[in-house]
């Protein structure tokens, strides 16, 4: 790119103005980083459990007199449960693994089968879940007394909504460190202005265009800014890997899909093209909106 | 185009400041050559500056080549700044650039290629005797040497109009006749030029008109021949 090789006008290695805008975008992008990591994770994992638990629910039937009268209730639920709308699967659990599931409640008066056991049945709700849940609620009471239906997407909405907001708050974050990124940048250029007025003066007079004169701050600032974010995102990913070792060390495996998907990393790595442009652009308008207040 | 310069009753103050200059009207036609006389803070800076575009009047109108500045847009200015070359009274050499680069800058903001850069660049340091300095800082030159850097760089890219403040500000009266001789040569290709000098034995050397500033005014005195013809009348020196 001639525009790269050309050495410039303007005497910017005499610059003090410019000596920290590295570190600073190198600060900013390793933030950025790691809010961008933070999204990605937080997304992955609230994708995952999303699919995983919101689709099922589970009915609960409390224990009859005799087998025959469980036998009769289950019969009732399930031919309701069939005839929903957003039910794709409905299968009655086996005592042997209701026994099982209570076991850590009852003991080994479970075992002993003389304790009346309820019946569960496993529900399979398709994506979009049940448009009337209260309703097949109140059929199932209505057909077997006692009836409790136990909706998994009911807590973990919650749950999700609290990864959801998690989410949200990490893009604003990563879209305010790009505030700052571009605030500093201009604040900086600003500043670059004022220190070569006198070269851009005589650059004017001499019949330079503010184009001309925009291109050797915007070059000069994309190689500021990419400078800095090369350090950045070395420095965020030292961390990142650093942070997904640890996690594995200590067990926390309890938080599916910690370690960061390639989407992420890419993203990650995208910032240093993104950085180089937005230093190059704001360079540039930041430099011809203050020329074009010169004569 | 019958004018490059047209000024009518132009007043210049700088802030609140009193009018520096009053009422100038006069009017430059293409080719011809003027010395620009007055004491020390007469104007005649502030004249130059109104014609090179760095200021604007503050009553009355100028026009450049036919334009009102008036109703210049900010794209405007650079076309018609690469038609002006300016010797500033203080130079004004970029101190980072070496004297080749600082000639060169005129070449290069109107996107001339670097080959034809360095050709044109060479040749006219050579002719103002400046071969041996092509790669010297400003500040490491001469205060004759940097006006020479600084005349190159007005002279460089063809002007129609060359504004020199004090070009002889510096240097001896046999560099200064020299001087004169290379602004004679570009007012022979068609230049039209204006030179604000204190130098007397400068402007007795030629018959060129006189523009004078005294109390904010300006008078024009004509000698008697055509610019054109006090050229021949001059001793032929070698390069400068
Ligand atoms: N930037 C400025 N701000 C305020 N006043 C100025 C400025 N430049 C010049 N002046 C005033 O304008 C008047 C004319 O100055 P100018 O520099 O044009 O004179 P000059 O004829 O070029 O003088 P010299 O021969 O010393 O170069 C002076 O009174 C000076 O004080
Ligand atoms: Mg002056």
């Amino acid at each position: 790119m001639a525009l790269l090789s050309r050495r410039t006008d303007l005497p910017f290695e005499r610059d003090d103005s410019s000596r920290y805008l590295p570190w600073l975008t190198a600060f900013m992008v390793f933030l950025a980083s790691l809010t961008l990591a933070g999204v990605f994770a937080i997304s992955d994992l609230a994708g995952t459990w999303d699919k995983g638990l919101s689709e099922t629910l589970t009915v609960q039937l409390p224990a009859g007199e005799d087998e025959r009268t469980d036998e009769r209730r289950a019969a009732a639920a399930i031919k309701i449960l069939e005839a929903t709308e957003g039910v794709e699967e409905v299968a009655l659990l086996p005592p042997r693994q209701v026994r099982e599931l209570l076991k850590p409640w009852l003991g080994a008066a479970a075992d002993a089968g003389q304790l009346p056991l309820p019946q569960i049945i496993d529900v399979e709700i398709d994506r979009d879940g049940i448009p009337a849940l209260a309703t097949l609620t109140e059929q199932l009471r209505r057909a077997v007394p006692g009836a409790a239906v136990d909706d998994h997407g009911a807590w973990m909405s919650g749950f999700l909504r609290a990864l959801r907001s998690a989410e949200a708050i990490a893009v604003l974050i990563f879209l305010l460190v790009g505030v700052a990124t571009v605030g500093t940048i201009v604040f900086t250029t600003r500043a670059g202005l004022g220190v070569h007025r006198e070269v851009i003066e005589v650059m004017h007079l001499i019949g330079a265009h503010d184009r001309y004169i925009a291109a050797q701050f915007a070059v000069r600032s994309m190689m500021l800014g990419l400078r800095g974010a090369a350090m950045g995102i070395i420095a965020a990913a030292m961390v990142l890997i650093a942070f997904g070792v640890l996690v594995e060390f200590q067990g926390f495996g309890v938080l599916p899909g910690i370690d960061l998907s390639l989407g992420a990393w890419i993203a990650v790595v995208l910032l240093l093209p993104a950085t180089g442009l937005l230093a190059w652009l704001t360079a540039r308008i930041t430099v011809l909106r203050s020329l074009a207040r010169m004569v | 185009m019958d004018e490059i310069v047209r000024f009518q009753t132009v007043g210049l103050r700088y802030g609140m400041g009193p009018e520096v200059l009053q009422d100038l009207s006069f009017t430059l036609t293409p080719g011809s050559f003027h010395f620009l006389t007055g004491e020390s803070g007469a104007g005649k800076s502030s004249l130059m500056r109104l014609m090179y575009l760095a200021k604007k009047p503050t009553r009355g109108s100028v026009s450049l080549f036919g334009r009102d500045i008036a109703s210049l847009r900010h794209d405007d200015y650079p076309t018609l700044r690469r038609r002006i070359g300016v010797v500033f009274q203080e130079f004004r050499l970029l101190p980072h650039q070496t004297a080749f680069d600082n000639v060169a800058l005129p070449l290069r903001v109107s996107g001339m290629r670097e080959k034809e850069i360095k050709k044109h660049v060479e040749e006219l340091l050579t002719w103002v005797g400046l071969e041996e300095n092509m790669a010297a800082w400003p500040e490491t030159l001469s205060g004759g040497q940097q006006q020479r850097v600084a005349i190159a760089r007005a002279v460089i890219a063809q002007p129609k109009l060359l504004l020199a403040d004090e070009p002889t500000g510096n240097v001896d009266d046999r560099i200064a006749a020299r001087l004169l001789h290379l602004f004679e040569e570009l007012n022979r290709l068609g230049t039209t030029v204006v030179i604000a000098t204190h130098n007397k034995s400068l402007i007795s050397s030629s018959l060129h008109p006189i523009m004078h500033l005294e109390g904010g005014r300006l008078s024009i005195e004509d000698r008697e021949s055509e610019p054109a013809a006090t050229v021949e009348t001059l001793p032929r020196s070698g390069r400068l």
